[in-house]
């Protein structure tokens, strides 16, 4: 591992992994902390417990601000584990000189997000640096959720599971790219931002048989994929055709040499669900606006245990990798 | 009229009944071979369109690829990246260069190291991008570590041309720009009889500025075919059918595929944008293969007060830095050994960690090999 911490050990891919593995895991090590869920599950499997950090820039982009994603971003994690989001934390660390205007719309932001999910902020913390101590503003949240359904595990999928993406993939990191670089597109292009809950209700209130669920954030759809692929010890084979992406979406990509697959999403997940269940639970979440382009993507096997493969529409394949350093353009 | 839209740039071209329709084609053609040909991709997008698309996998046995040395950021030199690094070492100092180049290792380390040590690397979607940096930042100095093929100089030309029209004090120039058909001469002429190449796919991007006249040689003095190519899948594989016929009808001729944009004589305004302010210098070195003459440009010397490794000689390393000796990027790129082949692939050499030049780039052969396999 390099010397110093670099950016790209916080892509949400290999070297992120690494980072973690290596630094934290390595004092912090634990039962509950080893299955690498997006919440922990404690008290016996009754609540789901999680911590995010939003550092996002720009702070108010097309879809949301850090405040909306400060919420959403916990809340998903709970929601992932078949947890009803209940109470929240909030720590805020603000630089001098930042507007109130600006820190009163953001936190407006995450009171309606937080009306969205029927969660309450319970405790919190701010503190205010000196200039250029922090970027702005840094938000954490925390999240304890109450289990709904039990057993929903990234470390349970099988042969048996299909594997769904909830929405159109990429929107999130697109819209970021796009609005940071200045880059305007004549589209209606916006962060995919969402809360999921309401989604993942429906799901349980109907039956669906759900083996697993991960909010497809940094990384992107790949990094989720893989980290399925290997902590359950299978293979998914993708079929690169069937995954959902917009016309926007795939031009930018086009544009800068990136893969709507490695970009993040904000409000779009991917789900392993029995396969008898898969066409149902696609219909379900397409009565929702987060959800209108839901597709099955992939099957389950064991060609090439813990890896994830992409098949083309012309009968060749290849592996769908982690992403690995910064998402950076390529040059010609 | 209606606008063109992002979509009509790829739609068609990665159409799967056009792309079987030419494995078909192909097939037929390639039965007709006396024996394994091999085409070399000189560019390093060809090669990452082959291997993500997984072509490879669609053609018959005896059509074997080499992968050229055709990625700027690739075959880069630890010298120069190092050149870089102290660069951005500067406190007064931003230095901007283009995407996948901040990766690159040097003796010193990758610019993504320096940045995390306290300098202010940056990268830029377009030159020109360092305009508004320049005027930003008035009490720094700009350097433009300019790197890339024939595609990317003409834009480095009409940003020296602003810097020098706005009479701008605080932008400079690191020039590391190369040319193609040196390099290809002399992997033809390194090339034995166990390892020939029989036939180049050429970059379209390159030719839509300095037009297909720049291949003419290879037909003519080598006997060797070659197709300017565009870099979707389809592109690719009408290239290689067209490489094909050439062989079964007997002729060694310079085509154009990407008929969409590339003539003969290219862009002759850029040419001469490029001309004006850049000449050639009598050696470059290539990571991965060694010197090779008047493959490289620098500012002509009546720009010399914006040319950062003149203005920063004292401070600049000069060195020779030899590549990791494990590494057989050399033998890659000749066509001598797949990336499969090397000790070090994938193990201590990866895309996070690379020791040889293939492996830093997604373009780079070895890059794409790890990244998408092999699995056919």
């Amino acid at each position: 591992m390099t010397k110093t911490v670099t950016l790209a050990q916080g892509n949400g891919g290999a070297e992120n992994a690494e980072l973690i593995s290596k630094i934290f895991y390595k004092q912090f090590k634990n039962e509950i902390l080893e299955k690498s869920e997006d919440a922990a599950i404690i008290d016996g499997g009754r609540l789901a417990f999680t911590t995010d950090s939003f550092t996002v820039s720009p702070l108010f982009f097309d879809g949301g601000d850090i405040g909306k994603l400060s919420i959403c971003g916990t809340c998903n994690d709970l929601a992932m584990m078949g947890a009803k989001p209940t109470y929240m934390t909030c720590a805020v660390i603000v630089e001098e000189g930042f507007s109130i205007e600006e820190l009163e719309t953001i936190v407006a932001s995450m009171k309606k997000e937080l009306e969205i999910n029927g969660a309450n902020i319970v405790c919190g913390d701010t503190k205010v640096v000196p200039r250029g101590a922090v970027d702005k503003i840094f938000i954490n949240t925390t999240g304890v959720g109450i289990v709904q359904k039990r057993g929903i595990s990234s470390n349970c999928v099988s042969t048996a599971d299909t594997i769904i993406v909830s929405n159109e993939i990429g929107k999130h990191g697109a819209t970021i790219f796009a609005n940071r670089e200045g880059m305007e597109f004549s589209s209606d292009l916006k962060s995919d931002c969402t809360s999921l809950w309401p989604l993942v209700e429906k799901l349980l209130a109907e039956g669906i048989e759900i083996t697993a669920m991960r909010d497809a954030t940094r990384g992107g759809v790949a990094a989720v994929l893989n980290e399925l692929a290997k902590q359950s010890k299978v293979c998914i084979e993708v079929q690169e055709d069937a995954l959902p992406v917009s016309d926007t979406v795939r031009g930018i990509c086009e544009i800068l040499g990136f893969e709507a697959y490695n970009l993040a999403n904000e409000g779009t997940f991917i789900l392993a669900v029995k396969s008898s269940d898969a066409d149902r639970a696609v219909e379900i979440l397409k009565t929702f606006e987060a959800g209108e382009r839901a597709a099955v993507i992939a099957n389950v096997t064991h060609q090439y245990d813990g890896r994830v493969i992409l098949l083309s529409a012309w009968g060749s394949k290849r592996f769908m990798d982690l992403p690995t350093g910064e998402l950076l353009p390529r040059i010609c | 009229m209606s606008s063109l839209e992002l979509k009509d740039l790829y739609d068609g071209f990665r159409d799967p009944n056009v792309i079987k329709g030419y494995q078909k084609l192909i097939a037929k053609e390639a039965q007709k071979l006396p024996r394994t040909i091999n085409i070399m991709e000189v560019c390093g997008g060809h090669t990452h369109t082959i291997m993500k698309y997984g072509l490879t996998q669609l053609l018959p046995k005896n059509i074997n690829f080499i992968h050229g040395p055709g990625c700027p950021v690739c075959i880069m030199p630890k010298e120069r990246i190092d050149h870089a690094y102290r660069l951005a070492q500067q406190s007064d100092v931003i230095l901007l260069t283009l995407g996948d180049m901040i990766k690159v290792p040097g003796s010193l380390g990758t610019l993504q190291d320096a940045r995390a040590k306290g300098a202010d690397v940056r990268y830029v979607y377009s030159p020109m991008d360092a305009l508004k940096v320049a005027e930003e930042n008035p009490d720094k100095k700009i350097i433009f570590f300019a790197i890339g093929f024939e595609t990317t100089t003409p834009m480095t030309a009409a940003l020296i041309d602003i810097v020098i029209k706005r009479n701008i004090k605080n932008i400079f120039f690191h020039i590391n720009h190369v040319t193609v058909p040196e390099a290809m001469e002399l992997l033809i002429e390194g090339s034995d009889n166990d390892h020939c190449i029989d036939a180049f796919i050429g970059p379209s991007h390159v030719s839509v500025i300095s037009g297909a006249k720049i291949y003419a040689v290879f037909p003519e003095k080598y006997h060797i075919p070659v197709v300017v190519s565009g870099f979707e899948p389809v592109d690719v594989m009408e290239s290689i059918y067209m490489i094909v016929k050439q062989f079964n009808e007997g002729r060694s001729d310079l085509e154009v595929q990407y008929k969409r944009l590339v003539n003969f004589e290219g862009n002759i305004k850029a040419q001469a944008f490029v001309e004006h302010f850049f000449e050639k210098v009598d050696l470059f070195k290539w990571r991965g293969i060694g010197h090779i003459p008047r493959s490289a440009l620098k500012l002509r010397s009546e720009f010399a007060a914006l040319d950062a490794e003149v203005i920063y000689k004292e401070l600049l390393p000069y060195e020779e830095i030899n590549d990791h000796k494990l590494c057989i990027c050399g033998d890659i790129l000749r066509g001598r050994a797949k990336p499969q082949d090397c000790s070090v692939f994938g193990t201590a050499c990866k895309p996070t960690s690379p020791l040889g030049s293939c492996m830093v780039s997604s373009e780079g052969a070895c890059a794409a090999y790890y990244k998408y396999g092999n699995l056919i």
